[in-house]
């Protein structure tokens, strides 16, 4: 069942791709193997997600929990693992998440991309993005997971430079690779140091030795650290880098270049989503390690604050929801921070779920629109498109955080147990949080009335064609709202509730001091329903803003002209790096290539003694007089040295 | 079939071939055409019958394997001895499969002096194999130093338009360094009193003689490597040279550097190799980081790829001398990778180079368009050039960082930047060749891959991601014969450390 669950879709991107290729051979660009791409893919995809299940059900109740070898990958001295696929809840809990949601999208991607030439690469692509996200969550040792790690970096790539004729999306594909590789970095580095303390890569070995090397120190960098401390940082850098949290979140925006469906499956489900599922599977090191558990709150919250602050300004519909889902993943980091992680994984599905479904949402919206997608030029859609504009509601709701609906559970409990934390940092996650949770329900509301409500904005041709989407995109969608609804209620008693503990057996570890999820249940009645009121008053303040004071933004905008424009260019991060680091690479290149390589080696070696051997050639040919007095002379001089050595040396 | 002289007949098979072409007569193409399938039957041959070494490789012996010794010219001390063992084999392997491949991709961009081409080819492959199978420093010196002439020639007569100030920096430049290396061979065999490799291999050298030798084969083995900054010959030779000389210049001769260092420096040179990797450490990081970024600058495609060939030697050299299990299998791998993945990206650029005639980036722009198939295997090979994991050069680059940052983190750290700008250099030349508008119109007609260009890529292809995804029977080979060559490192250093703790007392 896990063997299928997790190789399915990587045999349904091959079969895409062999297609991709027979198409392009084909006279007529047949679609008649656009189809069977579209069933092949989508058909492995869903049973994958049925095999998924099967083995979900099969752990829940106790069963199997032996890890599947496949083969030895690496053996070098002591350093020695395979590909594995590790059989917890936890690993098993996100490759089914991973296969529903996918298969949802790759459903959908069949009506949504349902006229572009490339079907076969597309869907092929999309199968095998799913493949190494699996391959990620069911590993068993590091450099696995390190594997999947890069290999949805690859798949990111391609899917985002998916139209490789628009130079944005090329850009934004490559400032996605390469952001990511500064990450895995120092995710690498920290393989290499878990190696170096622990001797083994392995989970079960490093696991099994964390709590022995709790208090281990290491000679690195020069210095003595504290063991697990090093490595949780230098690990924590891969998880920013592919969470996109703050320092390393500049790809996420930009990866809005590829089509909607890829925004959907690496925004919700997958690739971001691994930073969080990271430190959460290595729980059993991060534990023993106070500095680095305090700096993924630190950075969890101030990038749920950051990105929040950046979604209430945006004007693009998918980069709203984009920044929204940079604040989310914030969220899921400082709960992991406070120990609480499965209090961040609960979040991290629910999540997946109504992130999933907004972004398919915007999908269905800017499909309607003819590809538009800046908001200012649409509004009051909700009659021309009622079943997505319910389902963004449901989406919304389940985000902003309100009763019954899924984000209200996880994201209630992430608050609480940043508040029963009871420590600095906890209290800053906490506050930031519930600020956060306010923007987060106002830019939500705000993104809703200007789609859908008011007067249109849109010209009259792109009014005339909206549409509803075909049925082929609204049911996945309407899979995904149930989840929306549902998976935070339906959920709540297993990953944070009373059967918790049974459910999640030992793929998480939490130490006994750690209190902080156990107390969240016995919070102070205002911190329970702070969330809550909070987001009421920031669906409030948008319908205030956006419907009842139209003028409001725009005075707001001025009078705080600076501050606006700060956070609208978002905070000149990009701007930023490009002055620290593009720019001087070429420079660099440039000179080290023209001044380096040209001037200084070449100039002083292989051309400057060709040179010199060309300047003493030309030099001795002058010699070459022809006059026989000049040669006379010479001779001379030559007999008079001799004399002198000889009567010098001999005498 | 031990006593079948394997490497003898590995050696020596090309030479025969070469002796059949010499036979052709006829007019000019029919002469081609017999000395094309000539030197492509030879080559196949000998790579089959090389393959015969590793089917009957013992993977569990140190010693020196399929080893022929007979007496050369006794008077003069020479002897005629080959042998290999798990560091050495697989570069007679890739030496041969290359060479075939090289004949293959040659075959239609070729049209002049097609014999002598094959011939300069096929003599090389000698040179080559007998390099990295012998075993008496003589024999060696004179096959490490015999592949300039075949590899100067193709240069500087199949080359480009700078062909000969390229053949000649290419010449010099390693000719300076084997110069100091012959004086260090002679004074080793007189200290020693053979020339035999496996006795020198366990003499121990005086400590005051061991840094001077140490030196001299650096200036040569830096040279070859190229490690920074004696590389600057690299990038124009492999602008000039034809697509089969970059092939077999990237893929064998700049692992006669790294393989020197693995054969001689480390075991013969103990005690000086520990004092001086300091130095290589230097050098190396300086090498990756240095032309990375060069590499980023570049407008021709063949030197991008000579400037990433440097930054990826400079793996090599760190993980050699970090002398750790990982590191020193992890170079080794890196080597192999290297040698299969750059010589393919020379294809690469061979292929567009064939029908376009530039090398320029900018003439290019939008090949996925007109070229699929070529934008897949073109694709493969950047991720495998970027270490992506699950192709060959994550498995080398993995190991050679995990062993080498047991030894110093630092110099792993810095590396491991080399690893992101590899990205860079390798996305952005791929962004500009392949995806965009095809809008030029010299490219509007630009013809796919054909058959035989796809034959040469798929053993390629193959290769990268077998050594990716299960590199096992590649180390398995290595493990005995790495396992040994740290252990003399580390006895020779803790003897070395004792001798100077007495002496203190």
């Amino acid at each position: 069942m896990y063997l299928a669950a997790v190789f399915l879709p990587l045999i349904g991107a091959i079969i895409a791709g062999v297609l991709a290729f027979a198409k392009h051979g084909a006279e007529d660009r047949g679609p008649g193997l656009d189809r069977a791409a579209q069933w092949v893919t989508s058909g492995a995809m869903l049973l994958a997600a049925v095999a998924a299940i099967f083995a979900l059900m099969d752990i829940v109740s106790g069963g199997n929990t032996q890890a599947v070898e496949i083969f030895t990958w690496i053996d070098s001295g002591s350093l020695e693992f395979s590909w594995e696929l590790r059989s917890d809840t936890l690993s098993i809990v996100m490759v089914t998440m991973v296969t529903v949601v996918s298969s949802m999208i790759h459903v959908y991607s069949i009506g949504y991309m349902g006229h572009d030439p490339g079907i076969p690469r597309f869907m092929g692509y999309l199968s095998l993005f799913t493949f190494f996200m699996l391959m990620l969550v069911s590993a068993n040792n590091l450099v696995q997971l390190f594997f999947g790690w890069e290999g949805v970096g690859l798949a990111s790539y391609l899917l985002i430079g998916f139209w490789y004729d628009r130079p944005a999306a090329n850009a934004a594909a490559i400032k996605a690779f390469v952001v990511n590789r500064v990450g895995d970095f120092g995710f690498a580095l920290g393989i290499f140091a878990t190696f170096m303390l622990f001797d083994s890569v392995s989970f079960d070995t490093i696991f099994g030795l964390a709590g022995e090397k709790a208090g281990a120190t290491m000679q690195v960098f020069g210095g003595e650290f504290h063991a697990l401390t090093v490595i949780c940082l230098l690990l924590f850098v891969g998880a920013m880098g592919k969470s996109a949290q703050l320092g390393l979140h500049t790809w996420l925006p930009d990866a809005m270049e590829g089509p909607t469906p890829v925004s959907a499956l690496i925004h919700a489900a997958t690739m971001v989503t691994a930073g969080v599922f990271m430190v959460a599977r290595l729980s059993p090191l991060f534990e023993q390690s106070e500095i680095a558990l305090n700096v993924v709150v630190i950075v969890g919250a101030s990038t749920a604050i950051f990105a929040a602050t950046i979604g209430c300004v945006q004007n693009d519909i998918k980069r709203v929801i984009a920044y929204s889902t940079m604040s989310q993943l914030g969220y899921m980091f400082f709960a992991l921070g406070v120990s609480a992680y499965s209090a961040g994984m609960f979040h991290l599905i629910t999540h997946a779920f109504f992130k999933a479904l907004l972004f398919l949402g915007a999908g269905s919206v800017i499909h309607a629109m003819s590809d538009e997608q800046d908001m200012r030029k649409m509004g009051g859609l909700y009659k021309l498109i009622p079943v997505t504009y319910v389902l963004m509601w449901i989406g919304s709701l389940a985000l902003a955080g309100i009763w019954p609906f899924a984000g209200f559970f996880s994201k209630d409990i992430v608050l609480e147990a940043a508040f029963a934390a009871n420590t600095g940092v906890g209290q800053y996650a906490f506050w930031l949080g519930i600020v956060a949770a306010f923007l987060t329900a106002f830019y939500s509301w705000r993104l809703l009335i200007m789609t859908f409500h008011g007067t249109s904005r849109a010209d009259e041709v792109t009014l005339a064609h909206v549409h509803e989407s075909p049925k082929v995109m609204l049911i996945p969608l309407a899979v995904l709202a149930l989840g929306a609804i549902f998976a935070g209620f339906a959920l709540f008693t297993f990953f944070v509730g009373e059967a918790a503990p049974e459910f999640w057996g030992n793929s998480l570890f939490v130490l006994e001091s750690h209190k902080a999820l156990e107390d969240a249940h016995h919070v102070p009645l205002w911190v329970k329903f702070a969330p809550l009121v909070v987001g009421l008053a920031g669906i409030l303040l948008a319908y205030v803003m956006y419907m009842f004071a139209p003028d409001l933004p725009k005075a707001l905008a001025s009078g705080f002209a600076r501050t606006y424009r700060f956070v609208l260019n978002k905070w000149y991060f990009d701007e930023l790096y490009d002055i620290l680091f593009v720019r001087p690479a070429f420079v660099l290149g440039r000179g080290f290539w023209k001044s380096g390589d040209g001037d200084l080696i070449d100039g002083v070696g292989p051309d400057g003694i060709a040179a010199a051997v060309r300047d003493i050639a030309r030099r001795a040919g002058a010699v070459q007089s022809g006059y026989l007095y000049h040669y006379a002379f010479a001779m001379l001089l030559g007999i008079a040295g001799l004399v002198t050595w000889f009567l010098v040396v001999g005498g | 079939m031990t006593n079948f002289p394997w490497l003898s007949v590995v050696t020596f098979l090309p030479l025969l071939g070469v002796f059949f072409i010499l036979l052709i007569r006829g007019d000019v193409e029919t002469v081609a055409r017999n000395a094309r399938s000539g030197a492509l039957w030879t080559s196949l041959i000998t790579f089959a019958v090389s393959l015969g070494l590793w089917i009957n490789f013992d993977n569990s012996t140190a010693d020196f394997q399929f080893v022929e010794k007979v007496e050369w010219m006794p008077g003069l001390g020479l002897t005629y001895h080959l042998g290999i063992d798990g560091i050495s084999m697989f570069f007679i392997i890739l030496a041969t499969l290359l060479t075939v491949l090289c004949i293959a991709a040659s075959w239609v961009s070729i049209t002049e002096r097609v014999k002598e081409f094959m011939i300069a080819f096929l003599v090389l492959e000698t040179l080559m194999v007998g390099m990295f199978s012998s075993l008496d420093l003589i024999l060696f010196y004179v096959f490490f130093e015999g592949v300039l002439i075949p590899m100067f020639i193709i240069i500087g007569v199949w080359g480009g338009p700078r062909r000969n100030y390229a053949a000649f920096k290419f010449f010099l430049f390693t000719l300076a360094g084997s110069v100091l290396m012959l004086l260090a061979i002679l004074t080793m065999i007189f200290e020693a009193g053979t020339a035999d490799m496996t006795v020198l291999l366990t003499h121990d050298f005086p400590l005051g003689l061991q840094p001077w030798l140490w030196l001299a084969f650096f200036a040569s083995f830096a040279v070859k490597m190229p490690m920074w900054p004696v590389h600057t010959w690299l990038p124009d030779a492999h602008v000039e040279a034809p697509t089969a000389g970059s092939v077999i210049l990237a893929g064998v001769l700049l692992k006669f550097g790294g393989y020197g260092f693995l054969r001689f420096s480390l075991p013969m040179f103990p005690i000086a190799s520990a004092d001086f990797t300091p130095l290589i450490f230097t050098l190396s990081v300086i090498a990756i980081i240095y032309t990375s970024l060069v590499a980023l600058a570049q407008e021709d495609m063949k030197k991008l790829i000579a400037y990433s060939s440097v930054a990826h030697m400079g793996f090599v050299t760190m993980g050699a001398f970090a002398a750790n299990i990982q590191a020193v299998e992890g170079a080794i791998v890196q080597m192999l990778s290297h040698g299969v993945v750059s010589a393919a990206l020379f294809l690469i650029v061979g292929v567009v180079y064939d029908r376009i005639h530039s090398r320029e980036i900018a003439d290019y722009g939008g090949l996925v368009h007109r070229m699929p198939s070529y934008a897949l295997v073109f694709m493969v090979f950047m991720l495998a050039s970027v270490g992506l994991p699950g192709t060959s050069g994550f498995v080398g680059e993995f190991l050679v960082l995990t062993g080498t940052f047991q030894v110093n983190a630092w110099v792993a750290l810095l590396a491991a930047t080399g690893v992101i700008l590899g990205a860079v250099y390798m996305l952005y030349l791929y962004r500009r060749v392949i995806f965009g508008q095809l809008t030029k119109e010299s490219l509007a007609a630009i013809r796919d891959m054909n058959g035989r260009e796809i034959a040469v890529f798929a053993p390629l292809l193959l290769i990268v991601f077998i050594m990716g995804i299960y590199p096992e029977p590649f180390l398995a080979v290595m493990h005995v014969s790495v396992e040994n060559l740290i252990e003399r490192y580390e006895s020779a250093l803790a003897a070395a450390q004792g001798a100077a703790s007495v002496a203190a007392k």
